[in-house]
């Protein structure tokens, strides 16, 4: 067989194409120096980034000074908007800063669960759409709502797994399925992963990608669950595309029946 | 002139636009955007957009970020 099908196939989002499915946050770790050794171990070759005020009087360094634009894609964020005219102003300020047009769009509507504000979400997906965006949001794990953007002209869905640094794993790994197979856009599952497991978990539902942050910048040691969660993702990917076997109930044999000796 | 810069009320000198705002403040982020009273102004209207006295500035840019509330970026001083 040859090698390259012994690898993960690529992941297409809008007009590129990404040899690694794990997306992840710049956010959370100890200094720059960490982030950019943590963000090169996972392998990803997208990360997120977020827009705010600039700090006037303070230090003049910035995460962009440690992360290559060649090696990586920004995916600048909308975190912390809570409605639609904060969601569609920051994503146009972030590409009036060079940071490109394809972004993750989340608009927040419960601050304790930061779960998300669909019906703002579509609100303000399609605003960005319409204004030349590549949007890719954040969005619960319902099948209807992700039918709805996709059906819009969003890039990807993303689909909590849970609630947002909660490291809970996927809660409804059927949802995620149901959605897999609702539209042809990728899934990418979005927020609430825990470990290298949760993540290959995910994968093995067939979901195109995952993006993570506070899994691995919240790790006791962020540069070794940065190399897990790589594995995870790969092992997951490479299990769902091989086809797992079917579970049953019982027992079938590994070894041949034929030629046991006779006691 | 009194200007509201990221929510922080600042008195800039001769500021008559947002060009030379940008240079009284000193802005070096490798990227940056600009928008007054909640409007975007591209870097080709730099020149050409007008401040006036109480007008609203925010100037931002990029963080380290992951998800809500993952935006704080570490702290370098």
């Amino acid at each position: 067989m040859e090698e390259t099908v012994l690898k993960e196939s690529p992941l297409k989002i809008g007009d590129k194409t990404f040899n690694s499915r794990l997306i992840v946050g710049t956010g959370k770790y100890k200094s720059f120096e960490e982030t950019r050794e943590a963000i090169a171990l996972t392998g990803a070759e997208m990360v997120t980034l977020a827009v705010r005020r600039i700090e006037l009087d303070k230090s003049k360094d910035s995460i962009l000074n440690y992360l290559d634009p060649k090696k990586y894609a920004f995916l600048p964020n909308t975190a912390g908007c809570f409605n639609v005219q904060e969601t569609v102003m920051t994503c146009q300020l972030a590409r009036e800063a060079g940071l490109g047009n394809m972004v993750k769009v989340e608009v927040i509507g419960d601050e304790k669960t930061l779960f998300p504000d669909n019906e703002a979400t579509l609100e303000a997906c399609k605003i960005l759409i319409k204004d030349g965006f590549v949007v890719l949001p954040y969005c619960t794990d319902d099948v209807v709502l992700c039918k709805k953007l996709a059906a819009m002209g969003c890039a990807a869905v993303m689909p909590l797994a849970a609630p947002i640094g909660s490291g809970l794993g996927v809660r409804n790994p059927y949802n995620i399925k149901l959605i897999r197979e609702a539209v042809d856009v990728p899934v990418i599952v979005d927020a609430g992963v825990g470990t290298a497991s949760d993540a290959a978990r995910a994968m093995e539902l067939g979901v195109d990608a995952i993006l993570m942050n506070t899994a691995i910048a919240g790790a006791k040691f962020p540069l070794k669950m940065a190399v897990a969660m790589k594995q995870g993702v790969e092992a997951g990917r490479l299990a769902f595309e091989a086809g797992r076997i079917p579970k049953k109930l019982y027992a079938t044999a590994s070894s041949p029946i034929d030629g046991l000796i006779d006691v | 002139m009194r200007l509201i810069i990221n929510g922080e009320e600042k008195n800039v000198s001769s500021c008559a636009n947002v060009n030379e705002l940008v240079k009284e403040l000193d802005i070096q982020a490798p990227h940056f955007a600009v928008a007054v009273n909640l409007e975007v102004i591209s870097r080709s209207n730099y020149e050409s957009t007008r401040l006036n006295e109480g007008d609203k500035v925010e100037i931002v840019h990029a963080v380290g970020g992951g998800t809500a509330g993952e935006a704080p970026e570490p702290d370098k001083n």
